[in-house]
């Protein structure tokens, strides 16, 4: 039992990490630009596209990573330029409808360049393996490396927001974006930087799962909604946040999901346990996400002021 | 944040108060309205002289979506919250008559009741809790709500799960099978439409509506002169999930089917395109949205396969080109000012 639990707890992370590395940016986007942005999950679609077609061109795993992280930086910039930084002074109703405009494009654009059948990446050799945890319990190294992956970003974008110059005018951004403007900074680069970095951050979160999931058409459509989830959970532009609701949606779903239905059954019958557990299972990050506004409606880390 | 988002308590500020009103207001939008309706309840001679039967499922179908997107207006173009779990509604709706007939109550009024209860009950809750919020949360937290109940549904096996479960037959009145022929159903739901449109036009322009469209252009003001927001957008809110409740027990019967493709999220976004596509905050112009966006879906379709990328594209073009997005545009073309 606590074997298994320790599993399922490393799964919730790696599950964590993942949304995480999609919601910083989305977060970031939403704190300092005020822009409700519904294209994000498709940036990391895209990324995972990339990764599978270079990683099959190239041969190289590694080598597929190193070209689609640019790769993703420059398409998140190119859809700043061109759709994104035409919205920022719009309504958030304009804001919905051209990027849910932007949802359909994109899934339906994939769909003709690389078909809708689901497309594989083998996992790199170098981490096929997988290391013991305790007793005969052995753990994919390659979603260790997600983990590691993750953690290590995190950290870098702490390092970044609390301790360098861009990071202050982001946390400034986010406080007060037309304030940093008028005091001469040039808020459209910051705006410019920010997206493509929210960008390359979803395609490597897409390029790192593509080798563990199938990189498919609307894969980014579910990612999508549970980065909202977290975002809200944790306050929107609040880098912090997303980290610490992340881990909390990535676990809370997954330990649900296994241990939701092995509660029950202490209190009910197996079948009706396994049936009610299974229906109860998905609902429980959304019952979450209400229990946490019920009693903080702006989130566990409010952004005013803060972004770290 | 702007520091407009500060001050208007739910929802997105402003963001109805330049469009409101727009081409077909007032007078001109119930002509409107009796026009369309008049060429609908014509339309199924048309489709016996064509020998189109086709015609009158599409056009039931139609007139399903505008009786969910008239619903929608109320919640987007007079109370502008951004809603964007509108489908979950009629999933809720539709679930009611799937789950009542596999249990052997087949009468519609019955079902009715219990869809309009439960869209309502939970409008009820999840309203509370999402219009504790503003700006972007709410229009995140309506669409985590709504993919809530997609995945309830998803996972109930009991009655289908994923693959949806189909109606053992249509929904009957006191035991006799009125539904089964299209044409009654297509005239029932015809009935309804315009019952709803004059029912929430009724609603606007009562003392409850005026309230709601004074929050929607300044929430501070109206509290300064002692309403609270909060009770009459969540009137509205539950109002709407009934209407769209409603709808959802029609597109059970019309489909004969009932599966959680029709709440997903997309489906809650097509909603609000038809509703800004047809002039937020007149009712009649969600009902001709409604009709114009599923015309051009069903036209795109003929084209191509792959007609959502044409949509997506007509949707990204008409906000970035239209100043003050699709109506703002539109009523430019037409020489109309704004408000």
């Amino acid at each position: 039992m606590f074997n298994l639990f320790l599993l399922q707890a490393l799964n919730g992370i790696q599950f964590g990490i993942l949304l995480f590395l999609v919601a910083a940016g989305l977060t970031l986007i939403f704190g300092i630009m005020d822009l409700i942005n519904l294209g994000h999950g498709v940036l990391y679609m895209v990324g995972a596209y990339f990764v599978a077609t270079l990683t099959a061109w190239t041969g190289d795993f590694f080598l597929g990573l190193a070209l689609a992280l640019p790769a993703t930086l420059a398409f998140g910039i190119l859809l700043e330029r061109l759709i994104f930084s035409r919205l920022y002074e719009r309504d958030h109703l304009d804001q919905v409808l051209a990027t849910f405009g932007l949802i359909l494009i994109l899934n339906e654009g994939v769909k003709m360049i690389w078909g809708a059948a689901p497309m594989s990446v083998p996992i790199p050799d170098l981490l096929s393996g997988s290391i013991p945890l305790i007793g005969f319990m052995r753990y994919p190294v390659f979603r260790i490396v997600i983990i590691a992956a993750g953690l290590l970003t995190a950290l870098g974008l702490y390092l970044l927001v609390s301790h360098t110059r861009i990071g202050m005018l982001l946390r400034a951004g986010a406080t007060d974006a037309p304030m940093v403007s008028a005091l001469g900074v040039d808020i459209k680069r910051l705006f410019m930087l920010v997206f493509g970095l929210g960008a390359m951050l979803a395609g490597f979160a897409g390029a790192m799962v593509a080798p563990i999931l199938s990189v498919e058409p609307s894969m980014g459509d579910s990612v999508l909604i549970l980065t909202f989830v977290v975002i809200v959970i944790g306050g929107v532009g609040s880098v912090r946040g997303a980290f610490v609701a992340a881990l909390l949606v990535g676990l809370v779903d997954t330990l649900g999901r296994t241990f939701g239905p092995i509660l029950l059954r202490s209190m009910m019958e197996p079948s009706a346990a396994a049936q009610t557990g299974q229906t109860l299972a998905p609902m429980l990050i959304y019952i979450l996400m209400a229990a946490v506004l019920f009693f903080r409606p702006s989130g566990l880390f409010p952004s005013r002021g803060a972004v770290a | 944040m702007s520091a407009a988002s500060q001050v208007s308590p739910a929802a997105t500020p402003g963001v109805a108060e330049h469009r409101q009103g727009g081409m077909l207001a007032g007078r001109g939008a119930a002509m409107a309205a009796a026009v369309i309706f008049l060429l609908l309840a014509l339309l199924p001679l048309a489709a016996t002289a064509l020998n189109d039967p086709f015609l009158m499922v599409t056009a039931t179908r139609i007139m399903i979506f505008a009786l969910a997107a008239l619903s929608l207006d109320l919640v987007l173009g007079y109370g502008a919250m951004v809603s964007f779990g509108h489908a979950a509604f009629i999933g809720i709706g539709a679930y009611a008559v799937a789950i009542l007939s596999a249990n052997g109550v087949g009468d519609i009024l019955v079902q009715a009741i219990a869809a309009v209860a439960a869209s309502a009950l939970f409008a009820l809750v999840t309203g509370a809790i999402s219009l504790r919020t503003r700006g972007v949360y709410f229009i995140m937290i309506t669409l985590a709500f709504g993919q809530m109940a997609y995945f309830f549904m998803v996972s109930l096996s009991a009655y289908g799960g994923d693959d949806g479960i189909t109606l053992p037959a249509r929904s009957t009145l006191f035991g006799a099978p009125l539904l089964d022929d299209d044409m009654a159903l297509f005239y029932a739901v015809l009935a309804v439409l315009i019952l709803a449109f004059a029912g929430l036009r009724a609603v606007v322009a009562s003392r409850f509506g005026r309230v709601l469209r004074g929050t929607r252009d300044n929430a501070q003001r109206m509290q300064a002169i002692g309403f609270s927001p909060f009770r009459y957008q969540l009137t509205a809110y539950v109002m709407a999930g009934a209407i769209a409740g409603i709808a959802g027990v029609f597109l059970a019967n019309q489909a004969e089917f009932v599966s959680p493709a029709y709440m997903t999220w997309q489906r809650s976004g097509e909603l609000i395109v038809m509703v800004v596509l047809g002039g937020m905050g007149t009712l009649v112009g969600a009902i001709a949205g409604a009709i114009a966006f599923l015309l051009v879906e069903d036209w795109l379709a003929i084209f191509s396969e792959h007609w959502k990328l044409g949509l997506g594209i007509l949707l990204v073009l008409l906000v970035l080109f239209t100043r003050g997005g699709i109506v703002g545009g539109v009523e430019r073309l037409t020489g109309r000012s704004q408000p």
